[in-house]
């Protein structure tokens, strides 16, 4: 099976092709005879095939004659233990609901602070944010590649200085925050720490998120700097000093989001943020960690898309798979390395810039699904980021309707609701065997970094988001107000970063430059600069260097000097 | 003789990741009998500008989703102008807010695509275009 996949051509992953040998009870035989076939035979069904958004088959009915053998006891489990089908808490949302984390940055520090402090105001529960493309790839705002992208994407971050605004008034002892940062993470997370520290918080006690993720930068999001592994290097760094000075702080947030953004399958997104997953573990064991001790800091992030069933049977395999995986092939005696929690974030890729009041709905509907696949935390788009970043009035709306679901519609009442259900028990099964599949693949190309270099998960995910626009092309999948129900309609107002930005950011920075100890700079630059060639961890190395007011570019740029930069071969 | 194949650079200005728009539309565009080189990430005007000099083509398409659009188009057209590229269309795909477009248009995008937009109409477009 393996080598039939490798040319990445074959469009329906092997499988998909289910229920091969169901064996229907005489009752449903009788029914397809007496009532189904009647019924056919007037009025056909408006599809000859019915399929998920990631084309994986769906049958008209599901019955018990799809899960043979089915045993609710072993194969579904209760919620809190393994394989946590059900979820990784006894009482899920009942005791507690998710974090409503709503990810925002945008303009300076000053701006997003202000923004951030507004989100709090209106009950948010978290913070996530978001940097601006130069922070992303290491430079500074003055930096001539980051002209036209200061503040636009995130919020431009350059110092230590920066940071501190940023945070400015927020009590980083009690908010939560994620960062959605990869290739600089760790410094930018020295700088977080180092605001933390300020503010006279106990490391040991502070909580939050480093997205710090590169492996899925390599694969689907494009914001690498450093080759694959000097930049595990880092990550692995990131673990250890957790381990040792932040206990409750997740130093990672393994994605699916961007590989579904960039067009995968829910298999697809499943297989590649769990073998990625399985990859840190493996780089953190060869350097000595413990599993036991670093996996419970490991935390996920995956999409929510339109395909509501499909979604909850993603979220629920996903727990299942890691389980297995930490306990099997890990011999993991820790219960808290074995559940899988998961922030989750409704689909970008799934809103349109036409008739964006829709967008509301459709975000509605992927929340709903997070919140039923138990998700531990989730943030819902703005109607308007089809076209920009959300307005303070998009991003209420977004909020409220998480509020909406936790309160008002019930579904928070029981653990696992679908808990059960044919279709969304067989649906996790095929789903979890597809991942598997894939998961089984990448071991024998050696494991994901080997995997990537010869670009197979891009590739696959290539494949699978040109199927789905040739698909929407042919009308063979709608999407309202695109494809289909197309309508006139007005330009919406939407929030415009200017280049004002980009000069207040320069500004500060050439004050920066003139006001701090450039000797101590430097000297700690080529500390850092010198620990890089060697293999001590960085992050104590770091730490100084941004105490010093040493800048991110600057930062980067030392690592650069010593690691080199990566360039993906393009392929489409 | 056989007619002359439309060649088309497929490019990714700026520091944005995205690619998965780039993609699409360079396989469409092929599958539609183009000839399309594709840069691949992060590339200067000046690598774009040049690029479509050496790769002597009668198409660029951009792809920003970035914000970037008002900074690196107007860049882009003035060295093509400057290496004499004056008949090549240049194309420009993504997240492009309605009021930029008629500024984009007067420094001489031929045309902007929206999110939304079928692979078939940037097709058709091309085709009555470069006819």
């Amino acid at each position: 099976m393996s080598e039939q996949r490798k040319g990445s051509t074959q469009t329906v992953p092997p499988s998909e092709a289910s229920s091969a040998n169901r064996e229907p009870s005489a009752k449903e035989q009788a029914w397809e005879k007496n009532t189904l076939q009647p019924t056919l035979e007037q009025s056909p069904e408006r599809q000859a095939e019915f399929t998920t958004i990631s084309g994986h088959p769906i049958r008209r009915l599901y019955t018990k004659a799809d899960l043979p053998n089915w045993d609710p006891d072993r194969d579904l489990g209760f919620p809190g233990e393994p394989p946590y089908t059900r979820g990784i808490h006894s009482t899920m949302h009942r005791s507690r609901l998710w974090t409503m984390r709503q990810f925002a940055g945008f303009g300076t520090a000053e701006d997003t602070n202000q923004r951030f402090r507004y989100l709090l105001a209106q009950g948010q529960t978290g913070l996530s944010t978001a940097f601006d493309l130069p922070t992303l790839m290491g430079y500074d705002s003055d930096h001539p590649l980051s002209e036209g992208e200061v503040g636009k994407c995130g919020v431009a971050i350059s110092s230590l200085a920066d940071m501190e605004v940023l945070f400015d008034k927020i009590p980083l002892a009690n908010v939560t925050t994620s960062m959605t940062i990869n290739s600089p993470a760790a410094v930018i997370w020295a700088m977080y720490l180092a605001v933390a520290e300020k503010q006279g918080a106990d490391w040991k006690k502070i909580s939050g998120t480093l997205q710090n993720d590169i492996l899925k930068e390599y694969i689907a999001q494009k914001e690498y700097i450093y080759p694959p592994e000097p930049s595990m290097r880092l990550v692995i760094d990131t673990f250890e000093f957790g381990v040792k000075n932040t206990p409750k702080f997740n130093t990672i947030s393994i994605s699916g989001y961007h590989i579904r953004e960039a067009g995968s399958t829910a298999i697809q997104e499943l297989a590649f943020t769990l073998r990625d997953g399985l990859e840190y573990v493996e780089w953190g064991m060869r350097r000595g960690l413990d599993v036991d001790q670093f996996v419970p800091q490991l935390s996920f992030f995956f999409n929510a898309h339109n395909d509501f069933f499909e979604e909850i049977a993603k979220y629920r395999a996903a727990r299942r798979i890691w389980h297995k995986a930490m306990v099997e092939r890990y011999k993991s005696k820790n219960p808290r390395a074995w559940a899988l929690r998961f922030h989750t974030q409704t689909a970008g890729c799934s809103l349109t810039a036409q008739q964006p009041y829709n967008n509301v709905v459709r975000t509605a509907i992927q929340a709903l699904a997070a919140v039923l696949g138990g998700t531990q935390s989730l943030h819902t788009n703005s109607l308007d980021e089809a076209w920009a970043l959300p307005t303070e009035f998009a991003a209420t709306i977004a909020l409220r309707t998480q509020q909406i679901i936790a309160h008002e519609t019930g579904v928070t009442n029981t653990v696992d609701p679908l808990g059960g259900s044919y279709f969304v028990e067989t649906l996790t099964k095929e789903v979890e065997r597809g991942a598997w599949e894939y998961i089984d693949r990448i071991d024998a190309m050696g494991g994901m970094v080997a995997a990537i270099e010869r670009s197979y998960p891009q590739r696959e995910i290539a494949e699978a988001s040109y199927r789905y626009q040739v698909a929407v092309d042919k009308k063979e999948k709608i999407i309202v107000g695109v494809n289909d129900f197309v309508a006139e309609e007005k330009p919406l107002d939407v929030l415009q970063i200017d280049e004002t930005v980009a000069h207040r950011q320069a500004a500060r920075l050439k004050k920066l430059r003139a006001d701090r100890s450039q000797a101590k700079v430097d000297r700690r630059l080529n500390a850092l600069r010198t620990a890089a060639k060697g293999k001590d961890n960085l992050m104590p190395f770091l730490y100084d260097a941004v105490k010093s007011y040493a800048t991110l570019g600057e930062i980067c740029d030392a690592l650069r000097d010593v690691f080199g930069t990566y360039e993906e071969v393009a392929i489409t | 003789m056989p007619e002359k194949k439309i060649r088309v650079l497929i490019a990714k200005p700026g520091l944005d990741g995205h690619d998965r728009g780039a993609k699409i539309i360079a396989r469409a565009l092929r599958d539609a009998g183009m000839e399309v080189v594709y840069t691949g990430l992060r590339q200067t005007p000046e690598m774009i500008a040049s690029a479509a000099v050496q790769e002597d083509v009668d198409v660029i398409g951009l792809s920003i989703l970035s914000g970037a659009h008002n900074t690196i188009c107007p860049q882009l057209m003035k060295l093509l102008h400057e290496k004499g590229m004056n008949d090549v269309t240049v194309l420009v795909g993504g997240i492009i807010p309605e009021a930029d477009i008629p500024a984009l248009k007067q420094s001489g995008i031929a045309e902007i695509f929206l999110p939304g937009t079928s692979t078939q109409d940037i097709v058709d477009f091309i085709h009555k275009r470069v006819a």
